[in-house]
């Protein structure tokens, strides 16, 4: 009745969906960023972005402070991509 | 793409400082409220597509050359650079915030919302990335347009 290819497909599904679920209910409760079920990297930036950083703004913090090699790869994929566009257009400029 | 009307060039007109400057602040205020060099940068980015829109690519191209354009777009990506580095030679860390706490510019610790005069290098960081992005997209839309007008045969 159902292929193998079924049945593996369906099984991943369910093994999937059941990450997320347990993904789901150990995040941090909705308004209590103190209450986390798992002590995480979240808890530390929260409670230390600004006597680290000296920013206000916590995504800002993350983005060019703790993860600023991110944000330098990002930089990098914008200007190869410009790069690439003009180099692209260049013989139709004349 | 050709340019249009009279009442587009005027809306336009009106439009383009008022979408420059929250871009702007945007940018300058990227370490107090949401938003950043990136995000700041594609508001002015857009403003400046709402005149290749309404202008035409052949007059935009007159004014701004996408030469100007990818001159300012790697000035932003040596100052990203240089600005980790600089944290490697003050503070022996790659993306170290050395201007924190020195009692220079942007050097204190950030309490209360808004005080402008805190975070260390990271208005900075925003400024070169909002440059960067600014310089980049323009340049990708000035260069696709003028491009497809050009395929297209058309006068300006």
């Amino acid at each position: 009745m159902m292929s193998k290819r079924n049945i593996v497909g369906i099984f991943f599904f369910l093994v999937i969906a059941l990450l997320f679920v347990i993904a789901a209910l150990t995040t941090h409760e909705f308004g209590h960023p103190e209450k986390s079920v798992i002590p995480d990297m979240d808890d530390h930036i929260i409670d230390n972005t600004q006597t680290e950083t000296g920013a206000n703004n916590a995504v800002t913090s993350v983005v060019f402070d703790y993860r600023g090699f991110d944000t330098l790869g990002e930089a990098t994929v914008l200007f190869t991509a410009v790069a690439g566009v003009i180099l692209l257009f260049r013989r139709l400029k004349k | 793409m050709s340019e249009m009307s009279k009442i587009v060039k005027t809306i336009s007109n009106i439009a383009f400082p008022l979408v420059l400057i929250f871009g702007l602040y945007v940018i300058a205020h990227g370490h107090l409220t949401p938003g950043g060099g990136f995000q700041g940068g594609a508001v002015v980015a857009s403003a400046c597509a709402m005149i290749l829109v309404a202008y035409g690519s052949v007059w935009t191209m007159k004014k701004i050359k996408e030469k100007h354009l990818s001159l300012f777009e790697s000035v932003g990506a040596i100052g990203f650079i240089g600005l980790a580095f600089l944290g490697l030679l003050f503070g022996l860390v790659f993306f170290k915030n050395f201007l924190l706490g020195e009692g220079l510019i942007f050097s204190e610790i950030g309490q209360g919302l808004s005080n402008i005069n805190t975070a260390g290098v990271l208005p900075l960081m925003n400024f070169a990335v909002g440059l960067k992005v600014i310089a980049g997209l323009f340049a990708i839309i000035l260069v696709m347009a003028y491009a497809t007008n050009k395929l297209k045969g058309g006068e300006n």
